[in-house]
């Protein structure tokens, strides 16, 4: 069997089964979305078993060497009684494991989001004043006020009146230009998906076409 | 009790990560890396939950015949396709499961996204219609980034290209940056609030 081709036909025709939808929601297009997410779930998580727990935690608990590493027992206990929440009568133990992450993962964020997104952003701000041409200086000072009063914007311990209001009027016509400039990339990030998907259609699944019946060369 | 145990934890694990950062020595430097290898191993424990509960939930779905039950096979033979052939035959390349992967999974994940651009498209249409000249400065901005990013754009005017460059590194920029230093202050204040166990909401309830 020419398993390329197997390939390019299961490709193309969940490709056409989820485009279907577009004309409305009929059994092929719902036939595609459920195998979507139950072979989703399935990557993601032989994924998490090969990527993350083997090297990570089974290797460190019992590494080639020898021995045996008891101390990686613990997250893996953690790990586990993640699972009691399917258990009813032991359900409170999937408390500890939550605890563990969201204690972790606040304390690692807090942290790190602060740096990045706080204060690196805050001084990319300040050092963006330019010394080149006119242009350059008018978009730098565009990148000063829209920062500031786009803060102001989100700012609302304080009445949005007098100027206050005013500051936050221009912060908000920023935040329209930032959010107009996003909405187009996003599109066209989706566009070139789609392109992508019509391209595979139109040159990799259709010549296949002759080929499976026997027509042409 | 029944909440003590959790929140201390919390607390511990909290404080661990925030001394490992502003004093990197021993013993908070081990404690710390430590904490962040465990808290990858816990949080995949989180995949197979989701699992669970997803075939819990299709297989419910099968034995009370509720609405489009017809379905939850396909979404089970599905799942159970990608881990038997991932347990048995290993994830390096050319094995079955990663024929399954750049043959479905893959192109069924690009499709999926790429149907969004009708949606958001018509949405955005009828949400965004030229009502103030906020909205249609916001219009006007994604249609020039738009342009600016195929070919036809720099055929109609040569300049169309530059204005989306300088439209996404620098409005866009002031825009973003403005969101993100008000969402890094949210977390600070919601992250400390978490670990002084104020916020105890994903505990299941403040009981």
């Amino acid at each position: 069997m020419n398993w390329d081709m197997v390939g390019i036909w299961l490709g193309a025709l969940t490709t056409l089964f989820l485009y279907s939808f577009l004309y409305r929601d009929n059994p092929f297009y719902k036939f595609a979305e459920h195998l979507f997410v139950g072979m989703s779930a399935g990557y993601w998580l032989i994924y998490s078993v090969f990527n993350v727990l083997i090297p990570n935690w089974w290797d460190r608990m019992l590494p080639e060497g020898g021995g045996f590493q008891w101390v990686w027992l613990i997250p893996g206990v953690f790990a586990v009684f993640m699972l009691a929440r399917m258990v009813p009568k032991i359900a409170g133990l999937s408390r500890f494991a939550l605890a563990m992450i969201v204690g972790t993962g606040a304390g690692l964020n807090m942290v790190t989001f602060f740096q990045s997104n706080a204060l690196a952003q805050v001084k990319g701000t300040i050092f963006s004043v330019a010394t080149g041409g006119v242009w350059s200086v008018f978009s730098s000072l565009v990148l000063v006020v829209g920062v500031v009063s786009g803060l102001v914007y989100f700012f609302f311990s304080k009445a949005h009146t007098g100027m206050t209001g005013r500051t936050a009027s221009v912060g908000i016509t920023i935040l329209m230009v930032a959010f107009g400039a996003s909405f187009g990339y996003t599109i066209m990030a989706r566009i070139s998906l789609l392109v992508g998907r019509v391209t595979f259609l139109l040159e990799d699944w259709l010549p296949t076409i002759p080929r499976l019946f026997g027509i042409g060369g | 009790m029944r909440l003590m145990i959790p929140l201390a934890i919390t607390f511990i694990a909290g404080m661990i990560m925030i001394l490992n950062f502003f004093i990197p020595h021993q013993p908070f430097a081990f404690l710390g890396d430590n904490l962040q290898e465990w808290y990858m191993i816990v949080a995949s424990g989180a995949i197979f939950l989701g699992a669970a509960n997803l075939m819990h939930v299709h297989i419910r779905k099968i034995r009370l015949r509720l609405k489009n039950w017809e379905y939850s096979p396909v979404t089970i033979i599905g799942f159970l396709v990608m881990v038997v052939t991932g347990l048995v035959y290993g994830v390096t390349e050319n094995r079955p499961f990663d024929y399954l992967f750049m043959n479905m999974v893959a192109p069924m994940g690009a499709t999926m996204f790429s149907l969004l651009a009708f949606f958001v498209a018509s949405a955005a249409f009828r949400a965004f219609r030229a009502s103030n000249w906020r909205a249609t400065l916001l219009l006007t901005s994604a249609f020039l980034v738009m342009l600016g990013q195929v070919p036809i754009g720099a055929m109609i005017w040569d300049k169309i290209p530059l204005a989306k460059v300088w439209l996404m590194s620098i409005p866009n920029t002031a825009g973003q940056r403005a969101v993100m230093i008000g969402a890094a202050m949210g977390v600070v204040s919601t992250s400390l609030r978490m670990i002084f166990g104020i916020e105890r909401s994903y505990l299941g309830g403040a009981d």
